[in-house]
């Protein structure tokens, strides 16, 4: 069957522009949560977050993109520009239907949105401007990405939260299956604004903690609850034949193993078990026709709510055994908070990243990990030769999706050759 | 990709303007009347557009149950009410937990902007209407955040039905519905999962949704004649009327489908969808890439063009789209795209966003089902440059054994789907 590889990786972070400076940050341990300062949050629920700082819209995009689009989407086009230059893609090298843009959203054109129901009901109709109907709903991301490529192939903007940037990756390589030999993936998420991080309050599931430090603390006796944040990445999802026969500068590795599960618990409760989160990533490493014996590393969803991560712990345990004590086992967001959509495609950059470099990064903010867990936390940066990833993402309301991803190794290439590459 | 696996429709369910339900529904098309009214949701004099095709849902009539209705955007409650009719309308059991696999049911639905109706709403409290950018929170109900995601809408439908398989929401603004199809047909394909509850769902009309459609000039101003006011491939149109609804369909795959003795109304043959990457709303008039869409579902579906019997159009009635989508027929049907019956049920419920796409999946379901294509209500002169057969405001009955529905979105995108009795696809 064809093999998708991941050849180009975008990120815009709190932990970097850039995935050099993402991937610097998280192994210096830096801790980008901080008090929100594009407004003052003192009457939210959480008062801090993960922020990219010095992003500025006009470096990246158009400035007359800027003027029609929200700030999720700026980050989107900018970490698309990135993902391709990285990869030395070009869209214009190919037919126009050979790319496909396939980015996740998780909540919309926020900014926006509200700037543009402030006009509205301060204002009247009139005051709502023409770019609203644009700029705001879930597709924007994916339509204004392929129009500015000229990317013709087959679109989608898949939604499941926090799930849902590893959700776009696993399509991406049905997009690859199917045909459309490279496909824009991952995703981004902007919710800093008054009234998203009025919704994002309601989910019972942030951190209250004013103090950093004291906040989204993933596996920690001490976890309390998430910073969100904001950014995401986005990648360059390929046919692993045409990506060796145009010469891309390297490949990551290979989405080898994908599933998706959904608890259909309660749309608002944690699922009673871990049964569905297990199969998640039972059904993945099947996927990619290994065992859990195989995995070097785990990069956790690590919601940061003690009852969230117990669930992961004890999903862990169902699918590695006793073993699980002796995989390491890292969560870097918690030194960049919980980027809703944006969230599971980083880590899948961070997962691919810890297998180029041969280090697994360490869990962000952690200093009590909570030993009922019973996991190999990394506590320090860990050199690891590692094969094989295993990225798990849920989302709220139920949904579990893991990835499977596969260090590309010589013999990888020797086999396509056998098969007719030359 | 040929996995060999085929994709059934074995149940459907519809919540749409001028009636619940599959029957009422499709009573309304065929009768070609049309559901397209003054706004009653909200006093619509400040705007340039008036009209809209409302849904008279009474949603615990319909059977939700309070919480569910306090919990959930109004657009999610048309899914789970249209969800309930599918499921029931499949023979399957699937609320019991008992009876099918439910790691093995998954769950596509689309939409095009989510919960707008309570976000707005919402708003509206929490910013003291509008005066305070930092809004309070302490006039925010309980589960804000559950309007935020539209993801929502998949949980709510998973947990419904005890589906433990895939489950997801796919927002591709006004191809939605038919791409979140088209997505579930490729689980099933795939292998991903045997039974899928796909459909899409929006409920749009608000204050924002109507003004930002109105500074675009993208709706239909006719205020004085609401009910003639959706003129798709007339000459006089002057740009869509919005809609609102729901539509569910129950996916299978055809050897258990066969296996269980379930009705089939009609099997998925093939879907794809292009971007034309040109412009987030304007069409180029050569419909090019919505062609290239068409071309490829029909490849998937290996049926070669001259077997189309009937083609729903997206014919949302603006100036643009009803030309581009005329070439783009022609394009991939040549001189056949003469011979078929092509129509847009727009001009009856309205252009619902996201949903419309499935809830004309539940309309080209009926009329293979039946026989008889729906009409284009208030046709009455054809814009010289829309010269194909757009069944002017009368039902027609005729043989339907091949369909191909099509859509077109803000964003660039272009999909089409072909549904065709099984016998013919096979």
């Amino acid at each position: 069957m064809t093999r998708a590889v991941v050849t180009g990786l975008g990120v815009i972070a709190p932990s970097g522009i850039g995935a050099d400076e993402h991937w610097k940050s998280i192994l210096a341990g830096e801790l980008n949560v901080r008090r929100i300062s594009a407004f003052d949050p003192t009457r939210y629920t959480t008062t801090i977050a993960g922020q990219v700082d010095g992003f500025e819209a006009t470096a990246h995009v158009d400035p007359r993109l800027v003027v029609q689009t929200d700030r999720w989407t700026w980050m989107s086009l900018a970490a698309t520009q990135m993902a391709l230059d990285d990869a030395l893609y070009n869209p214009a090298d190919h037919s126009p239907y050979a790319t496909s843009v396939a980015l996740a959203a998780g909540s919309g054109g926020n900014d926006f949105g509200q700037r543009e129901m402030t006009g509205l009901y301060r204002r009247g109709p009139r005051a709502v401007g023409a770019y609203q109907s644009i700029a705001w709903f879930y597709a924007a991301s994916t339509g204004q990405s392929s129009i500015r490529h000229a990317t013709k192939g087959p679109a989608s903007v898949l939604v499941t939260e926090g799930a849902g940037g590893l959700d776009s990756l696993g399509h991406a390589r049905r997009v690859v299956r199917r045909g459309t030999t490279a496909v824009i993936a991952g995703g981004t998420e902007a919710p800093l604004t008054p009234y998203a991080l009025t919704c994002y309050g309601t989910s019972g599931r942030l951190t209250t903690s004013a103090d950093p430090r004291a906040g989204y603390k993933p596996f920690d006796k001490q976890a309390n609850g998430y910073a969100p944040g904001e950014g995401g990445a986005v990648l360059l999802v390929e046919d692993f034949r045409t990506a060796v026969e145009r010469g891309s500068p390297q490949i990551y590795g290979e989405i080898a193993g994908y599933a998706a599960t959904h608890d259909a618990f309660d749309p608002n409760a944690p699922a009673p078990d871990a049964t569905h989160m297990a199969r998640a990533m039972s059904l993945a490493i099947a996927d990619a026709g290994l065992t859990a014996d195989d995995v070097d590393l785990i990069v956790a969803d690590a919601a940061g709510v003690a009852e969230l991560d117990a669930l992961e712990a004890s999903a862990l345990r169902m699918v590695f055994g006793d073993r699980i004590s002796a995989v390491p086992v890292t969560a870097p967001q918690g030194f960049i908070g919980r980027l809703n959509a944006g969230g599971s495609a980083l880590s899948v950059a961070t997962a691919l990243l810890a297998i180029r470099e041969g280090v697994a990064p360490a869990v962000g903010n952690l200093d009590q990990p909570d030993p009922a867990y019973g996991l190999d936390l990394v506590r320090v940066p860990r050199e690891l030769d590692l094969a094989v990833v295993l990225v798990n993402a849920r989302g709220f309301g139920g949904f579990n999706s893991s990835m499977v991803l596969r260090k590309i190794a010589p013999a990888d290439i020797d086999d396509l050759a056998g098969k007719g590459f030359s | 990709m040929s996995t060999g696996r085929r994709v059934v429709v074995t149940g459907i369910g519809v919540v749409a303007p001028g009636g619940v339900g599959k029957q009422a529904f499709w009573n309304l098309l065929t009768e070609g009347r049309t559901a397209t009214r003054r706004i009653s949701f909200f006093d619509p004099a400040r705007f340039r557009s008036q009209i809209a095709a409302e849904v008279d849902f009474d949603p615990l009539a319909s059977g939700l149950t309070p919480q569910e209705i306090y919990r959930n955007d109004r657009f999610i409650q048309f899914a789970m009410i249209a969800a309930d009719e599918a499921v029931a309308d499949s023979g399957l059991d699937l609320r019991s937990g008992a009876g099918v696999n439910h790691d093995r049911l998954a769950i596509s639905v689309g939409s095009a902007v989510g919960a707008t109706m309570r976000l707005e709403d919402e708003y509206v409290n929490v910013s003291n209407h509008g005066r305070d950018w930092l809004v309070d929170p302490a006039y925010g109900s309980k589960f804000l955040y559950n309007a935020l995601i539209p993801s929502s809408a998949a949980t709510e439908l998973a947990v419904r039905f005890h589906a433990h398989g895939p489950a997801s929401v796919m927002s591709t603004g006004c191809t939605s519905g038919i791409d979140a199809v088209g997505y579930g047909a490729q689980l099933i394909q795939d292998g991903d999962a045997d039974i899928v509850i796909a459909g899409a769902s929006d409920a749009p009309i608000s204050p924002i949704s109507v003004a930002c459609f109105d500074t675009i000039h993208a709706t239909s101003a006719r205020n004085d004649d609401p009910e003639h006011a959706s003129r798709p491939f007339d000459a006089t149109r002057d740009g869509f009327v919005m809609g609102e609804g729901g539509a569910v369909l129950v996916l299978e795959e055809y050897a258990s489908a066969r296996a269980r003795g379930a009705h089939i109304y009609c099997e998925i043959g093939g879907f794809a969808n292009r971007c034309n990457a040109f412009h987030m709303t304007g069409l180029r008039p050569d419909g090019v890439e919505m062609s290239a869409a068409i071309d490829a579902a029909l490849g998937q579906a290996e049926l070669d063009p001259t077997t189309v019997d009937y083609v729903n159009a997206h014919g949302s009635g603006t100036k643009q789209n009803d030309r581009h989508e005329t070439a783009a027929v022609k394009r991939s049907l040549g001189q056949h795209a003469y011979e078929i019956s092509m129509s847009s049920i727009k001009s009856m419920v309205g252009h619902s966003l996201g949903a419309i796409g499935s809830i004309e999946l539940v309309a080209c379901s009926l009329a293979i089902e039946h026989g008889v294509v729906p009409p284009t209500a208030n046709l009455a002169n054809r814009d010289p440059e829309c010269d194909l057969d757009y069944v002017p405001k009368t039902a027609r009955d005729m043989p339907v054994d091949v369909v191909v529905s099509v859509g077109s979105g803000f964003g660039g995108f272009q999909s089409a789907i072909v549904l065709a009795k099984p016998e013919v696809a096979a």
